[in-house]
């Protein structure tokens, strides 16, 4: 059963790539290199170490935005989530920022704050930040009201409650939304590189793309998502290992 | 947060922001922020104009298409999802990576692919919404009970009529959910569209009015944009709300 | 637990002459506009275990989270061994109906959670949990998690911590509905040799009519709208007689049934 499941993996992508490589022999257009020229693209700037460079230069927003985020982001979803006063003042915010296409102010960004590194973290950080809040408060909020109780009948101190219940109540859930915010600054890390200036892999994707040597520029691509998606694999893997067993227990099955 | 007794209603605090940022535009602290007042000023004199209704129906066109097809392609793929599991076992890895890929790094293939016109910016739309709709489609159909499945085989329901007449309406709280986070997603993915495929609708609007410091033009329209992409997301949690009283009381 | 075959467990009960852990003067509590505790008096008897008896909605949950100091009350006063209470105190300790553990925590610091809080430091609160543990029957589970344990094994959790922080009123909020029939009678028993040995006041929320007449003292029948102690009952089961054969004496059946026609109107 295992393998079955894993086989189909496989087969799964070579199901894929088959198709892209079929796709890109016919061709289906002039800008569809093939799987394998891609992959021999890839290879060449892994071994030139270009790619390197590249993501050196890609991570350091996305690095310094998610980093923001991440401290400004769950420092503001406790408070909105501990006070009704400042869940009723801020959460507006964060609401209409996570519904609203924050990418329409990249044009203002980069006038206020010019086409340099700032700008970019900033897009990072409008990507990201909301999810973040937004996830910390609501765990807040819905931190079992028995477990506070609890801690209450104990004597606890406010601050202890909140370090001992509040805060591990709400790790897993803070966790997911951390998850989401990275997978979002990744959308605004390589917005703001196509965007903005090109630098990093967005530069090799642009550049790639006008003069036309497709195979570098699909195999740029490929590897900022799978550089993407195992990045946030990696962190779903810590979260479910950190917090297994966690969302259950408190209900009384 | 109630004051006085008087429970004060949830997004009222956008007044007191809205106060703020015209205390701060009049204090001219700053060139980019201007008053508030001035911006809805600029903002019923352009309402009207040839350039904004332009922007309008370009981007609710491109938005219209790209959600109509992240729908119709989204629900039936995640329909038979969760009812395949050789279909589930091949596809569910990719749906998973394109959930939480960076779609943005996408958007230069389908430049190259299909041009820079409105078909890349639907197709981009349609990215961004698709793959939360299929994900919660195919979790709404699995959690199906298996007796309603049963129940309409023993009727002999037609594979059509099993489709349409009950793994749909079954599975309808989930899949609602879904189409809310993906239509968010797709406003997000027209305007993304717009600023990097052609510069076209709202984008072209934006980059307009940011080159030529027009502030309150460029505030006026992020404010059009912003309520009406809260407006669409708050209808559609309204409607996954109406229908979720009966996702609590099946079993 | 000690398993020993339950004593009677109030042969030497004369409640006159009891002294009062806990009392109850005139309180009233009221959510909005519902009312959900009405000038009740009530007192209980150190040393013993009360019930609370009652349809749900009468208001049980409330006043014991009352005696607890987790929630206020809007007029009377809690006496608890003399002083005039206000808030949580360390002479009473809760069990909660839906066990509350910390689901990241171990039994052992679940269990010592209490200790914890009052600055006990670890290796002695450790040794004291441990003791506790062994004594609900959990040995051997002190590195397990919550979600590893079954209902039951989760409530001896939830009384083991309480019974470690030393109180001498312990409140229960139906600590046995979510646990299945059978661990059930297992837990009242343990309950009855609790208030054998432990010396302690026990304070005991149920629905169960049965469950109330076979472990109490005292049952005070609470009853709704507007809420009130309709009637104190001591049931005088002499136990000794061995937990198979007291569902079947006549004076047991008399009075689940006299308590029964005392709440069948309300449950209509
Ligand atoms: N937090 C609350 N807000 C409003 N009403 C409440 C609240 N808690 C309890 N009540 C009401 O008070 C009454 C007594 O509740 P409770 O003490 O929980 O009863 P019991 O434990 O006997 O079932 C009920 O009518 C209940 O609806
Ligand atoms: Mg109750």
């Amino acid at each position: 059963m295992q393998n079955r499941a894993l086989y189909l993996k496989v087969l799964s992508a070579l199901l894929v790539f088959g198709a892209w490589e079929i796709a890109g022999r016919i061709p289906v257009s002039y800008a569809f290199p093939t799987f394998l020229e891609s992959m021999a693209a890839l290879a060449r700037m892994t071994f030139d170490g270009s790619i390197f460079v590249a993501y050196a230069e890609t991570l350091k927003p996305l690095v310094v935005g998610v980093a923001i985020s991440t401290f400004l982001g769950i420092g503001f979803g406790l408070w909105i989530g501990l006070s009704a006063r400042f869940d009723w003042l801020f959460s507006p915010i964060f609401i209409v920022m996570q519904a609203a296409p924050l990418a329409a102010l990249i044009p203002l960004l980069v006038m206020a704050y010019g086409i340099g590194l700032t700008s970019k973290v900033f897009v990072v950080c409008i990507m990201s930040m909301p999810v973040i809040v937004l996830s910390t408060s609501s765990a807040v909020r819905n931190t079992p009201a028995s477990m506070k109780e609890m801690a209450k009948s104990f004597l606890a101190k406010d601050y202890e409650i909140l370090l001992k219940i509040i805060i591990p109540a709400a790790s897993p859930m803070i966790f997911s939304g951390l998850r989401l915010g990275v997978s979002a600054g990744f959308i605004g890390a390589i917005l703001s590189e196509l965007k903005i200036t090109p630098t990093g892999v967005g530069d090799i994707i642009s550049y790639s793309r006008s003069i036309a040597d497709y195979p570098s520029m699909y195999a740029a691509i490929f590897s900022i998502i799978v550089l993407a998606v195992l990045f946030l694999n990696l962190l779903e893997k810590t979260e479910n290992y950190l917090f297994k067993g966690n969302d259950r227990g408190y209900v009384t099955d | 947060m109630v004051i006085m007794g008087y429970k004060l209603p949830n997004m009222s605090s956008l007044l007191i922001w809205g106060l703020l940022w015209e205390i701060i535009g009049q204090t001219g602290l700053t060139f980019f922020v201007p008053p508030l007042s001035e911006v809805f000023v600029t903002l019923f004199k352009i309402i009207g104009t040839p350039a904004f209704v332009k922007a309008l129906t370009e981007t609710a066109q491109a938005f219209l298409a790209g959600v109509f097809f992240a729908i119709a392609i989204g629900i039936p793929v995640g329909i038979f999802m969760g009812r395949s599991r050789l279909l589930d076992e091949l596809l569910l890895p990719w749906v998973n990576i394109f959930v939480s890929a960076p779609l943005t790094a996408l958007v230069p293939v389908l430049m190259v692919l299909f041009g820079f016109g409105m078909k890349s910016i639907i197709i981009t739309t349609t990215l961004f919404g698709i793959w939360i709709i299929i994900l919660n489609t195919r979790a709404g159909v699995r959690q199906i009970n298996r007796s309603l499945i049963e129940m309409s085989r023993s009727f002999g329901a037609s594979q059509f009529d099993a489709f349409t007449k009950v793994y749909f309406w079954a599975a309808l709280p989930e899949i609602l959910g879904g189409v809310r986070i993906g239509v968010i997603r797709a406003v997000k993915g027209v305007i993304i569209g717009q600023l990097l495929i052609s510069i076209v609708g709202f984008g072209a609007l934006f980059e307009l009015y940011a080159s030529n410091f027009l502030m309150s033009h460029f505030w006026a329209v992020l404010i059009v944009l912003f309520a009406l992409a809260f407006s669409i997301s708050e209808f559609l949690g309204y409607l996954e709300r109406r229908v979720s009283y009966y996702a609590a009381n099946r079993s | 637990m000690v398993m020993s075959q339950t004593e009677s467990a109030f042969a030497n009960a004369h409640p006159t002459e009891q002294d009062i852990a806990v009392s109850i003067r005139g309180v009233s509590k009221n959510y909005g506009a519902v009312e959900a505790l009405k000038d009740m008096s009530l007192d209980f008897p150190r040393g013993q275990l009360t019930s609370l008896l009652g349809p749900s909605g009468c208001g049980k949950t409330t006043l014991l989270k009352i005696i607890a100091g987790l929630l206020k009350h809007d007029s009377g006063e809690i006496i608890v061994n003399g002083k005039n209470v206000t808030g949580p105190g360390p002479n009473r300790a809760f069990v909660f109906q839906d066990f509350a553990l910390l689901p990241w925590a171990t039994v052992m610091r679940n269990v010592a959670f209490g200790l914890e809080l009052r600055g006990v430091p670890r290796s002695e609160r450790e040794d004291k949990a441990e003791k506790y543990i062994k004594g609900v029957g959990l040995a051997g589970f002190e590195n397990a998690y919550p979600h590893e344990l079954s209902g039951g094994m989760r409530q001896r959790v939830g009384l083991a911590r309480a019974l470690s922080v030393d109180a001498n009123v312990l409140l229960l909020d139906e600590p046995f509905s979510a646990v299945d029939e059978q661990t059930r009678r297992k837990f009242q028993e343990d309950l009855l040799s609790l208030v054998a040995n432990e010396k302690k006041t026990f304070i005991f929320v149920t629905h169960s009519i049965e469950e109330a007449v076979y472990c109490s003292d005292q049952i005070a029948l609470l009853l709704p709208r507007p809420s009130r102690v309709h009637e104190m009952i001591r049931p005088q089961i002499d136990r000794s007689k061995g937990v198979d054969n007291i569902p079947r004496e006549p004076e047991y059946l008399d009075i689940v049934d006299q308590i029964w026609a005392s709440l069948r109107a309300y449950v209509e």
